[in-house]
C-alpha cells in the first residue's frame, strides 16, 4: 500500500523534502513507517524517542495501522508560542 | 487556515480582534496573551524567527486546547491565533483571547491555554541568530500526557 509520508522542521530538511510517498506492506503501523524512514535517513534515527505522530492531521499513537492512501506525519519536538 | 475562533496565519496578528470574538455581552473581563519575537535566546542575537505549522492538526491542536478549557472553565471562550512564516524581532507570533463572565477564569484560561499550545501544537521555530540559525526543539508533542497537562493547569492556577 502507498502512503503520503508528512515531515516538518529538522526532519523535513533531513528528508530533503516536506512529502514523501512510500510503499509498505499490508498492517504496517505508524511505528513501521517511522523506523523505515529512520532507515532510509540515519540522521533522523536520534529522534525516536522524541517524535510524535498524525494519521488523517489528527493525532495517533505509533501503533495506529495505516490503510492504503493514508497520510502519516512525524513531528518533532514542538516549539510554537 | 482558520477553524471557528483559531486562525494558522502568514499575516500580522491583532489582539484586539482575537478578543472580539471570543467577548460578547455575557463577558465581564476578557484576557489577551500577546507572544512576541525576542531580540536574544540563550545568549544569542536572535535576528527573525521562521515559524512552520502543520496548519490543519495545529487548529485541531487549538480546538483541543479550547475544549480541555471549556472542561475546567465552562464559561470561558477561547480563540487562539499562530502566526507563520518569518516574524521579526517585536511581532507578535501568538495571541490568546480568553473571555469570561468573571476575571479570575479569563486569566487562568489563557495562562493555560499558552502552555498547552507550548506543549502539543505541531508549531516549530527556525531561529535565525548573528552567526546561524537553529530549530528550537521543545516538547514531545502528545495530547494525552497528562503530567504535562497537570503541568500547565498548575501554572494556570498558581
Amino acid at each position: 500500500m502507498l502512503v503520503t509520508v508528512r515531515l516538518f522542521a529538522r526532519l523535513r530538511e533531513i528528508a530533503g523534502a516536506p512529502e514523501l510517498n512510500r510503499e509498505l506492506p499490508e498492517g504496517a503501523t505508524a511505528r513501521t513507517a517511522w523506523d523505515a524512514l529512520a532507515r532510509e535517513f540515519p540522521d533522523m534515527a536520534p529522534y525516536a524517542a522524541a517524535i510524535s505522530c498524525a494519521v488523517n492531521e489528527d493525532y495517533a499513537r505509533f501503533t495506529t495501522v495505516l490503510q492504503d492512501g493514508d497520510e502519516v506525519a512525524f513531528l518533532p519536538p514542538v516549539s510554537g508560542g | 487556515m482558520a477553524s471557528g475562533m483559531h486562525r494558522v496565519t502568514g499575516n500580522e496578528l491583532d489582539a484586539r480582534a482575537a478578543a472580539q470574538l471570543v467577548a460578547d455581552g455575557t463577558c465581564g473581563a476578557v484576557a489577551t496573551f500577546v507572544g512576541l519575537v525576542r531580540d536574544h535566546n540563550l545568549g544569542r542575537r536572535v535576528r527573525w524567527l521562521e515559524y512552520e505549522a502543520y496548519a490543519p492538526l495545529a487548529l485541531r491542536a487549538f480546538e483541543r486546547i479550547a475544549g480541555e478549557a471549556a472542561a475546567r472553565w465552562p464559561s470561558v471562550r477561547l480563540a487562539v491565533h499562530h502566526r507563520i512564516g518569518r516574524v521579526e524581532i517585536g511581532e507578535a507570533s501568538v495571541v490568546i483571547a480568553a473571555a469570561a463572565p468573571h476575571r479570575a477564569d479569563a486569566f487562568a484560561a489563557c495562562r493555560y491555554a499558552i502552555e498547552r499550545v507550548k506543549q502539543i501544537a505541531p508549531v516549530w521555530k527556525h531561529e535565525h541568530f548573528e552567526g546561524g540559525d537553529v530549530w528550537i526543539e521543545g516538547a514531545t508533542a502528545d495530547p494525552e500526557d497528562d503530567a504535562a497537562r497537570e503541568a500547565a493547569l498548575g501554572r494556570a492556577c498558581s
